[in-house]
């Protein structure tokens, strides 16, 4: 976990928790990941019809049991109107991670001992928008009192305590689309470096709305001309790509020492082995020249990691299906694993969830850990034909069992904010 | 019992998320229903908005319980 030979405490990963396009819950997700289907399909939830784009990957409505999302089994109704749906959508997968794990302590020094760290890209976009259409209406007044602590994007990590009772380090990461890996990786040097024993970490977006589209439209970032097929428009190094697919959701995982995960016979799922960060210093939307931050970024995690790019069988690629970004992370690889890069598998589960922003580096990191558990690389969907070819194999269209050991997960941002992190299997 | 207080009684379920049968005309918003500070205030916008009513913010700090409020409404409205 670090660079500079301090010693630090090893963290594993106990408990996981996902609601996504694909459904929720890990293992419901998961096995419609390896079997390539697709969260993504047309907005319902408001009015497309002035937007260029109008598909997205929405969690989809339905019963727990089925593996959908009806929020009153999960959150009061009373409370619901106290967040935004970015919060509530933290508060599922952190309920789903607390349970996996089975940590619910009782007595207040081991609650001290567990904080909070979840990230949101955006926060409460659709509440101000509410809010900010009151105003707009001259009704200034009739603003809720719970408008502010429903829209900020602490509040995700403040709520989750609540709920739990977990008093260590509460904090938060607002770093655009490297959100989640960053939340991830702080979170663990917390504990590595003794701030905590326990953290509950992740990311969480909800901004699947008006504004939301209508923003990543007017940057041109979104796609626009699979309108009509939904399923096919996130294909990441295809040819045929033209900008990414918003998506919501949000990954949260339980990390916690080593040495108390073996002391309460936790299952272990993983170890965070390495990090790694880096800024741009470039442009506020686009990625430098050969993605020369993303480089830097991998190359730290490696090395805080000790491991060597040989050594990494899995790659899970930022890889947005923009023209412009999915390239230049390829060639930023390519680069760093030289030689090695013939026997690695890198994909992009966006092609199935469509870009999470501040949830993507959470959940694509717990698609990095059952990758290592499971031993198969999840696939690329819509990879049919690939705009440049490369000696690293992108997992088109169908998952492949691999012999992965350690995966790296990668997360990049507006404002050239750059993150990789490093898992290893279970030790 | 009065519309007024069939009305508000209806809010406090609904806001609150507790028993009809909890709202009886002394229960105290905080004490007795669950509501902290921020719930109360959302809930005199809610009266303020079925009820056509202005309720300013010196009123709205000594309207603590159901039939604090079924009154103050009652008085607004009758005024």
């Amino acid at each position: 976990m670090f660079q500079n030979g301090f010693a630090p405490r090893r963290v594993v990963v106990t408990g996981m928790g996902i609601a996504c396009p694909l459904g929720l819950g890990i293992e419901h997700v998961w096995k419609r990941m390896l079997n390539a289907e697709s969260g993504i399909g047309s907005i319902q939830s408001f009015d497309t019809s002035a937007l260029p784009a109008k598909i997205a990957g929405q969690v989809p409505a339905g019963t727990k049991a089925e593996g959908g999302l009806d929020i009153s089994e999960w959150i009061p109704v009373k409370d619901q109107k106290k967040m935004d749906r970015f919060i509530q959508l933290a508060l599922v997968a952190a309920e789903e991670a607390v349970e996996d794990a089975g940590w619910r302590p009782e007595d207040e020094e081991s609650r001290c001992r567990t904080g909070v760290m979840i990230g949101s890209g955006i926060g409460g976009l659709e509440t101000i928008h509410e809010a900010a259409t009151l105003a707009v209406q001259g009704k200034i007044k009739r603003i809720s009192p719970f408008f502010i602590p429903s829209a900020l994007i602490n509040l995700a990590s403040g709520q989750v305590s609540i709920r739990y009772g977990f008093k260590g380090p509460n904090h938060s990461v607002v770093t655009a689309c490297a959100t989640g890996v960053h939340a991830l990786g702080d979170a663990a040097r917390l504990i590595a470096l003794g701030d905590a024993d326990v953290m509950i970490a992740g990311g969480a977006e909800a901004a699947v709305c008006e504004l939301g589209v209508a923003g990543f439209c007017a940057a041109r970032a979104l796609s626009t001309g699979f309108n009509d097929t939904p399923t096919k428009a996130s294909r990441p190094w295809d040819e045929g790509r033209d900008g990414f697919v918003m998506g919501e959701g949000a990954g949260v995982m339980v990390l916690e020492e080593y040495e108390h995960a073996k002391a309460r016979g936790a299952k272990i799922y993983a170890e965070v082995i390495g990090y790694g960060m880096s800024g741009d210093a470039y442009h506020i939307t686009a990625p430098a020249e050969g993605h020369e931050g993303a480089y830097r970024a991998m190359k730290a995690a490696l090395a805080s990691a000790k491991v060597t790019p040989a050594e990494v069988q899995y790659v899970n690629a930022h890889g947005t299906s923009t023209p412009l970004g999915d390239d230049l992370e390829l060639e930023a690889v390519e680069r760093l694993w030289g030689d090695a890069g013939k026997g690695l598998a890198m994909s992009s589960t966006k092609s199935a969830v469509g870009h999470l922003l501040g949830a993507a580096g959470a959940v694509e990191g717990i698609f990095s850990i059952l990758a290592i558990r499971d031993k198969v690389a999840p696939p690329t969907l819509n990879l049919e034909k690939p705009s440049r070819e490369s000696v690293i194999d992108r997992v088109a269209l169908h998952a492949q069992e691999r012999k992965i050991e350690v995966a790296l997960s990668n997360s990049f941002g507006f404002g050239g904010t750059n993150a990789s992190i490093v898992f290893r299997a279970a030790p | 019992m009065s519309d007024t207080a069939e009305k508000v009684k209806k809010i406090v379920v609904e806001h609150l998320g507790v028993e009809e049968a909890k709202v009886t005309p002394e229960a105290s918003f905080i004490d007795d229903l669950g509501a902290d500070s921020l719930d109360t205030v959302e809930l005199v916008m809610a009266f303020e908005e079925a009820f056509g009513v202005e309720i300013p913010d010196d009123a709205a700090e000594k309207i603590t319980t159901v039939k604090d409020a079924i009154d103050y409404i009652e008085k607004q409205k009758g005024g």
